[in-house]
Order: structure tokens, then sequence, then C-alpha cells
């Protein structure tokens, strides 16, 4: 019997805000981390991690740790470390040095934070007691902190089986990027700018986690962990330990958000599964908030120092800049890669025939930076952004103008950058247009103008931003551009959706949930996704670079289709018609022109399950699987305006307004995009204004709680005018390009122009961010005293 | 949270917990909101071996009013000193400081007394209770004492009160609130904490300067109160250049905090800054 669902269709189509799924779990507490993960016989693993930026360990003695009430083991790098493979890197940069990564340090620590020793106990209270009995005798070393000075011939070593700190160099493009020297050479002006891209602490919500079991009879390892990567980390985990893939299964339950921090396989998560096996006994470790900050990898990290060459009316001829990238001690999963990024979208949304980057990654005694939120491309934003008001500034332009003058045209995609890069779509006029508008720019103008006269200064800042998303293509990524799906009907017409990607917070549940509820006529409820899981779900790759939805909701998408079509045959064969005959309306599969002679998409489930009239040459069952290989990146885009007032006594920032345009391509879900891109929104003013992971010259972190490392507050933030323009991708059936990072990438750099802007009458170039308010008081000071 | 191990007891009497403290000595610690000695325990700075819980001693969580004094218990919490209409009303700075503390949870389960004893250099209600000439009433096995708040704040984290003490209540003679007041604070963006912060009460009247109190906070290495710019204000029209200069000398002989927020320079000249920005604000609201 048909049977239609109680829902309308309208609710859940894609494009509708259907509430998050998985919110009632979230905000009720009945949702599981691997925090609460409890196992019987469980173990609780504390490590001592260095308190040197910079030493060789002369002797650790771990008696007095190994007598404490409740120590199972204690163990120190000479235990283990040559039992366990070096923590991977994949970046593929010829000529890189690649310092080994042991999981415990061997004779020497690199930074403040890395595990010496790894105390097992019956629990985390006599695991921290006996960490206070290890005694580490250091000889410590100095440190190369600054990365600047780390490059000098003179500065301390980070690895002494090198001849120098410089990791890697790397000249980009490889190939092409337009004729520089010719640029350079003939243009009206040569805007320079030197600017800091400061190290920041990604602080997902839930730090990091692992736990551990070893199924002895089976010999295979359970590991459960907080990552976007579940099955990378299998396939890495079972080669640092050498075990068969197939008998570790990585299991990630609910993630409390990674922004790109939890992109990657840790030297705990080895060190746990080895525990597990060698005790026989399941092991846990939450990370406290203070490790971390120095634990886990952070992000950005470099110096740009930039040159636009330009034309008189303010185009822009050229591009060149040289990037350092403070890599810390070590390459985690991506470490390298992150700034080669940086060079892909140098070119923004504007035409510009000639760029160039020089990238020199070097390595200091700090944490190891990777990807975080943006990933390289902030920082190319930031610069550009950046520099194109430098432009304005120079040659007496408004920066509205410059854009203007400089953007990609509608008409001109798909857009061959100098880069190397081919923009899918983009319309950068039409969004500037909106924000423009919504904002008020010229009125805006004229208040500023007014204020001014009173010794009040309000700033007007612009970000038109291009970013890449929906990685990518295969031949472009380390380890696989692709996302997989499988979706399984229930002979009850249920839906189980089994994603590659591992979504840790983004909504996945609801916009895939969404996608089967427009393509199959289902209810919500009647759909589950499954994911994080690598027994139950096929290989996937994983969620991160704001891929989620357009690689791996294409893979979702292309299943459905496939199970829309073998569906249409047994309606066929049950309603005695052609498959081709057969219309498609929710779940209601009809004849053409015979509206009444139909069946419903549950029993249709039922009918290739009990396969007793099967479609010629039809298997019976209704499930799918796919692959999903992109062709290319897509590229989303917007214009955020900030308005900004300084205080000119105390150099105090409030940000009065904020007005965001953001083109995302086609929206599945609305509501979800908007939380992506105020969230996004709030970290970019966080590194705006407020967060550096700050070291002292001998590399101890003056920021190591959240104390003194300054993340954004609800409270310290306007509301967010966010709107939208469409302009839809073809690098995907759906048309979606992505929006995980667009608040990240777009909103830094307005809100530094913005301040740029306000302190105009000072003759202010530029000022380093976080823009503490003590910075901006010293400019104006400066400024005042020149005038 | 993996503190190091400790004995939990919740006092059912104030009795009960000073004999607990008499017991234990400086071993034993005050448990109160919890939202000082907690983050210490966190951290291992703090390591008591037994934590005195006196959060339900239901009798020290009051603020009322008798015929001199508006008193405050010790286990008032931080919303409930900004949420009194006998505060708002009659001592308006100790709402406006309460109001300024952390956030909402911290201003749920923080209380008064806490605060105070904890003696943190950049908390908000010190600057409070100096600006209203205080007096903080602590119990100990030797019987009871008043501590005037401007000998409370001794150094750096450290209170007048001793270990086997209690603070039961804050005390504040009416006489002394004055006809204007104001709190303005810098907050650290981290922690919420004052990297400035000037409470201010004043007395208006024919056109002048009657009495003015100024307490400072997160600027030196203990509460204080800018004595020099009081004494410079007093009979002045607090307004133009005097106001300015006067104010300038906020930080004058101080030892000033620098840290990666604020350099002690900067800290100094937001001191002067918001010195004479809360003196203007408590004079227009005493000006009305």
């Amino acid at each position: 019997m048909a049977r239609t669902t109680t829902e309308k269709p309208k609710a859940t189509a894609m494009g509708s805000r259907m509430k998050r799924t998985e919110d009632p779990r979230l905000i009720t507490g009945s949702s599981t981390y691997v925090d609460d993960i409890k196992l019987a016989g469980m173990l609780y693993v504390t490590f001592v991690r260095s308190v040197h930026a910079n030493a060789n360990i002369v002797s650790v003695n771990t008696e007095a740790a190994k007598a404490s009430a409740g120590v199972v083991e204690v163990l120190t790098g000479k235990d283990v470390s040559h039992l366990i493979g070096s923590v991977p890197c994949a970046a593929a940069i010829p000529g890189l040095k690649f310092p080994k990564q042991p999981v415990l340090a061997v004779d020497t620590v690199r930074f403040v934070g890395e595990p010496v020793v790894a105390i097992v106990a019956s629990d985390r209270y006599a695991g921290r007691d006996a960490a206070d009995l290890v005694e580490i005798e250091y000889e410590p070393l100095p440190a190369a902190v600054d990365v600047e000075a780390a490059m000098k011939p003179d500065s301390p070593k980070v690895h002494p089986q090198f001849e120098n700190n410089i990791a890697f160099t790397f000249p980009f493009p490889q190939k092409g990027g337009g004729d520089i020297e010719k640029a350079f050479a003939g243009a009206y002006k040569i805007v320079t700018q030197r600017m800091v891209n400061q190290r920041l602490a990604p602080i997902a919500m839930e730090c990091r986690a692992v736990a551990a079991q070893y199924n002895a009879g089976e010999e295979s390892i359970t590991l459960w962990s907080s990552t976007q990567i579940p099955h990378l980390m299998r396939t890495q985990v079972a080669i640092m330990l050498g075990v068969p893939e197939n008998r570790v299964r990585v299991i990630t339950p609910e993630v409390g958000g990674g922004f790109g921090s939890k992109l990657n396989v840790y030297r705990e998560e080895a060190l746990l599964a080895y525990l597990a096996r060698k005790l026989g006994r399941p092991v846990k470790w939450a990370e406290t908030r203070r490790e971390n900050i120095v634990g886990t990898i952070h992000g950005r990290a470099q110096v740009n120092e930039v040159e636009l060459a330009v034309k008189k009316d303010g185009t822009v001829v050229g591009l060149r800049c040289k990037v350092i990238a403070d890599l810390g001690a070590y390459h985690q999963l991506l470490t390298p890669a992150i700034p080669t990024l940086t060079g892909l979208m140098l070119s923004g949304p504007y035409k510009i025939p000639a760029v160039r980057m020089d990238l020199v990654g070097v390595f200091t005694n700090k944490t190891a930076t990777d990807a975080y939120r943006g990933a390289g491309r902030p920082e190319a934003t930031y610069l550009l952004e950046r520099m194109m008001d430098r432009v304005a500034q120079e040659l007496g332009m408004d920066p509205v103008a410059v854009r203007r003058k400089n953007f990609v045209k509608p008409k001109e995609f798909p857009y061959a950058t100098a880069t190397g890069l081919s923009y899918d779509s983009g319309n950068y006029q039409k969004a500037l247009e909106q924000a423009l508008e919504n904002a008020g720019y010229e009125k805006l103008r004229k208040e500023q103008a007014r204020l001014r006269k009173q010794g009040r200064y309000l700033g007007i800042g612009l970000s038109t931003y291009v970013e890449i998303c929906a990685l990518g293509p295969s031949a472009a990524m380390p380890a696989g551009g692709w996302e997989s799906a499988t979706v399984r009907i229930a002979p009850t017409g249920k839906v189980t959706i089994l994603s590659g990607a591992s979504p840790h917070g983004q909504g996945q549940e609801t916009s895939f949930t969404q996608i089967a509820c427009d393509r199959l006529g289902v209810s919500p409820g009647d759909v589950v996704v499954v994911h994080g899981d690598t027994a139950v779900v096929q290989y996937g790759i994983g969620t991160f670079g704001s891929r989620a939805t357009a690689v791996g909701g294409t893979a979702v998408w292309m299943c459905l289709e496939q199970i829309r079509e073998k569906a249409k045959k047994f309606a066929a064969a049950t309603l005695k018609a052609k498959p081709e005959e057969i219309v498609i309306h929710g779940a209601t599969y009809s004849v053409k022109g015979k509206p009444k002679v139909q069946t419903s998409f549950q029993s249709i489930a039922l009918a290739a399950y009990t396969a007793k009239i099967l479609p010629k040459g039809e298997t019976p069952g209704l499930e799918a699987t796919a692959f999903f290989e992109p062709t290319n990146f897509t590229f989303p885009f917007g214009t955020h305006v900030a308005v900004v007032e300084v205080d000119g006594e105390t150099g105090e920032i409030q940000c009065r307004r904020y007005v965001a345009v953001d083109d995302c391509g086609k929206v599945i879900n609305p509501l979800l995009v908007d939380g992506q891109v105020q969230g996004g929104i709030a970290q970019a003013m966080g590194q705006a204004l407020w967060e550096e992971v700050v070291y002292d010259e001998n590399g101890q972190i003056l920021t190591g709680s959240l104390m003194d490392y300054a993340i954004p507050r609800a409270a310290y933030l306007p509301r967010f005018e966010t709107s939208r323009t469409e302009t839809p991708t073809n690098v995907n059936p759906m048309g979606v390009k992505g929006v995980g990072e667009a608040g990240t990438i777009g909103c830094t750099p307005a809100i530094v122009n913005a301040v740029v802007d306000a302190l105009s009458p000072f003759g202010v170039k530029h000022i380093e961010m976080p823009l503490r308010p003590e910075k901006v008081w010293r400019v104006i000071h400066q400024g005042r005293a020149i005038a | 949270m993996i503190p190091s191990k400790f004995d939990y007891v919740v006092a059912r009497s104030l009795d009960q917990a000073l004999q607990l403290l008499g017991k234990h000595g400086t071993d034993a610690k005050i448990l109160s909101g919890g939202h000082s000695l907690i983050p210490l325990m966190k951290f291992r700075l703090a390591t008591p071996s037994v934590v005195v819980d006196v959060g339900r001693l239901s009798d020290l969580r009051f603020i009322r009013e008798e015929e001199e004094d508006i008193v405050v218990g010790g286990l008032a919490t931080h919303h409930m000193l900004e949420s009194s209409a006998l505060l708002l009303e009659k001592a308006p700075v100790l709402s406006m400081a309460a109001a300024r503390v952390g956030d909402v949870q911290v201003r749920n389960r923080g209380t008064i007394g806490g605060s105070l004893v904890h003696a943190d250099p950049a908390a908000d209600l010190p600057a409070a209770v100096l600006a209203l000439n205080a007096r903080i009433k602590v119990v100990g096995a030797g019987g009871e004492r008043e501590i005037p708040a401007d000998r409370f704040f001794v150094g750096m984290l450290e209170s007048a009160v001793r270990p086997d003490e209690i603070l039961t209540e804050v005390r504040v003679r009416k006489s002394d609130v004055g006809n204007g007041a104001a709190y303005l604070k810098v907050p650290q963006p981290a922690s919420g904490f004052a990297v400035v912060g000037i409470a201010t009460t004043l007395s208006w009247a024919g056109g002048t300067c009657a009495g003015i109190r100024i307490g400072v906070t997160g600027v030196g290495q203990k509460p204080y109160r800018a004595a020099e710019v009081e004494s410079r204000l007093m009979r002045t029209s607090l307004d133009g250049e005097a106001l300015r200069s006067a104010c300038a000398r906020t930080a004058e002989g101080v030892d000033v905090l620098s840290d990666i927020h604020a350099s002690a320079e900067y800290r100094k000249e937001l001191a002067a800054i918001y010195t004479r920005r809360c003196v203007e604000a408590a004079a227009a609201r005493a000006r009305g």
C-alpha cells in the first residue's frame, strides 16, 4: 500500500532551513564523546611533557613514579620510541628535510609540551600524582624561537643533524606565473608592506582524546579518537605499529570541533594503541586544555613581505611576495603543505597577470603548525586584501574602486589564474554591490567624516575574498581528494547513509538527511547518517577543506540517483510499465499519464528485498555505493564590510557593525550555512583582535591557558548582518561550493582594514595582528607626534 | 580538573568551620563559590589537604540595611550584588563592580567573601569596597575583628585575613556612600579580569567635590586607593585640566603590573584615562 510521508516536503527540501538533527542529543548531553567511553579494566594515561624549548635529556628517573599508588606502567622514549614508527607527514615537497618524530622524546626535546614520559595508572589522579614524581634532568640549550632569527646561520639549530633550520624552499608557481620581472619593471608604482600572520591555537571546544582496546582473540586493535580523518588514521596507525590495517578499527564518536587540528595523526594515537596491546587492558587519555595549547598543532605563523606592482589607475599588474613559514619543531601530517596553499590563492578575485611567491619553511623550537580553519588561504586573503587597501591609500583611491578595477568579470569564467587554478564560477561585483548596499557604504563614509570633526575615529573596512573549497581533485591532494558514500535502504524503506566524510560539528547528518529527503521523499526521521567507524563505513577521506558537502554530499547524491534508478525498475516491474515511464513525485512512483497507477518508495523497498518480482537483469536489494572524484576545486567568494570605532585616547576597538555577503553556490540548508559563516567570522575576529600564541625569547609559552590566550566571546561580537548571493558551480551536480572556512578567510582583513582606515588621520599604514589596544594606542601616539 | 588529593568537609555551622580551620591550619582552605580556589587547585597551585565548604552556611548569604550600615554577608554572590535593589539604590558602586565580574556562571557562584579574601590584584570587587571605605568583618577562634578596606589588601593574592579566620560581613557606612558613583573597567580579553578597574564614590555639594574615594584594581600588586588623586580633587569642580592632571597621578608611586596584554607604561596611561572617565561618570550621576 502506498504510504505518504507525514511531513510536508517543503520543510525538508534542499534549500530549506531544517533544524539540525544532531542538536537534541548534543543539547541534552546524551551523545558520546571519546572521554565518555568507559571500558572494564580501563587504565588512564598521563604524559610528562618537556618544560624546555630545546634541551638534551641527561637522565630520566621513573622509580618513584613507578612505586606511586595506582601506577601500572611508566614508559620513556628509550622504552618505546624504537618500537613505533615516526609520526607521518603526507606533504610531498622536493628536498624537504624530514626529522623523525618519535612517540616519546628520546635524547632531546624540541619544544615546550613535547611528551617525554607516559604514565599508565588506574585513574587520572594517580597518573597526575605520579607525573609529579618523575625526575627528568635536562641540559637546556639555546632555542630557535623567532622565525626570522632561526633562518640565520648563527641560530641555534632545532635539529643538529641538519646544517640549518631551513626545512625547505619552494618557489611558486613551479611553472607559469606570468612575467613577474616585466610587470615590476613597467609599474607606475610598487606598493610594499611587510606583515605578520600570527601563530594561533585552534582551541576546539573538545580537546583531543584517544582510547584504545586490544582484542586478543582477534588480534585486533580498536582505537577511539576525536579526529577528522578516521580512515587515514587507521592506515597510518597500522603503519606506525606495523600491524595489518584490517586489524585496526578506528571509531570516531561525537567530535566537538576540530578546525583542522584533528586533521592529523599524533603521537598519542599510536602510543595508546601500543599500550593497549602491551598491557592487554583498555587505555584512555583526554587532553587537558593546557596540554591542548602546546601539544596540538598551531595555525598560521607566517611572515609576509609583499610587493604589488600597479598602474596609475589602480590596475594590479604583478604580485611578488616572500613568505616565511614558521613550521615549529616537527612536521605533522600537512605542516609543510599548508603555506603552499597560500601561493595558490594569491590572485584572489583579481586579474593579476604575474604572481610569484618565494616560500621558505623554517624549523623553530615551538609546537608544529598545520591546518587551521582556512589553512594557508586566510593568509593569502589577508595579505592581498591588506595590499588592496594599501594601493588605495598610496594612489588616493577609494578601496572599493581599486577592487572593482581589478575584479575578474562574470563573463570571464572559467578563469585561469596566474597561480595555475581554474576558477569555476563567480560574480564578485554582485556580492560587492550587495554588501555595500547592506552596509550603506556612502552613508558610512559621510558619518566617518562627520565624526572625525568631533575627534571620533570611525573606520570602514572591506574584504573581497575568493577561497578554494571542496578539496579536491585527487591529483592535487596528498592522500586522495575523492569522497565516498553508501546509501542502504532497509526493507521498511528506512534510509541509512554511510559517509566517508567524518563531520565534527558541521551538521552533515542534517544536510545529508535533507538530500535524502529531497531525492527519496522520505521524512528526516526515516534517515540515519552513520560516519566515523572504519568497521562500518567504506573507506573515506574525511572532513576538512570545506569539502564534506561538495564532495561527500555529492557521493551521497550519486548513491541516491542510483537508488532512484533501481527503484524505478522495481516500480515498473510492479506496475507493469517500462522504467522510463515511471515518474517520481516525492516517495510516489507512478506511471506517466496514469497518476493513479502508483506505488510507494517504501513498497518498492520491500519488493526489492522479498524479490518475488525481479526486474530483468536486476539483483535483489536496494543499496548503492559511490566514490566521487571531483574534476576541480570550487571557488566560493564574497564581500565583508566591518565598521569599527577606535577610542582615540586608549586605542580600544569596538566593532559596531559587521556585514557579510557570501556566495557558496547552491545552499542545501541556509541555517547550517549561517552557522558556518557566523562561527567563521567569530574566529577570524579572534585572529584580528585578540588571539596570539606568544612565546618568550627562551621558547616558553606565555599564553599557556585560556586565562591568557584570548578567544572571542559572544559578548565581544556585534550582530552579524549576513546574506548571500548564489552562483552555482558546475563541478558537482548539486551546484554546491562549500562554506566551512569562508568566514575565517573573509573577515580578518576586513577588521584590520577598518581599524587602519579609522586611524588614517594619523598616517597609519599598517598594524600587526592581533590589534591589541596597546599597539593601536602606540601608533596613534606616533601619528600625533609626527603631526 | 585533576587536583591533588584532599578531604572535603561540608561545614554545618560557622563554629564547625572555624574548628576545622583551627585544627588543620594552613593545610585547610575555605571553599565558598569556588571560583578562585578551584582554578588554583586545578593547576595544583593550591594543594590543600582539607577543603572546608562553607557554601551551605546560608546565614552568611544576605544583603541588609541597618541603622548606620549597609551589610553584605560573606556568601552573597556577585549576582545578588548586581541585582540587589537595596545596593542599587544605596551603594550602587558595589552592584556596578559585581556586574563586571567574569560571566554569568561566575557571578551565580562566586561570592564577595571569596573574592575579597583571594585578593586577586585584578579582581573587581576590591576596587568597590575601597571606594566605599568598607569595613570587612572576620571571625576567628580569637573572636571578631573589623578590617578597614584600605588595610585589607596586603599584597599579591594576600589579604589581612589570617588562615584561621573567615570573612563574615562587609559593612558600609551610609555616610560613606556619597551621591555619585561609577565603576569602569578595561577587561583582559582572555580572563575577564581588570587590566584597569576604577571605582569612584563622591559627594557633590554646592558645586564642588565635598568628598571622593577612588579604588584602583588591575594596576598594581594589590588593589589600592588613589589617595593623591583624591586629595587633589577635593573642593574642585571635577573637570578640565585640574581633573586631567590629578588623574594622571593614579598610578604614581605604584609598582605597575606588566604583561602581554598591557605594558606598565600603557597600564599607567589607561589608569589615568579611566580614572578621569570614572570620576566624570560619578560626578555626572551626582549632579543628576
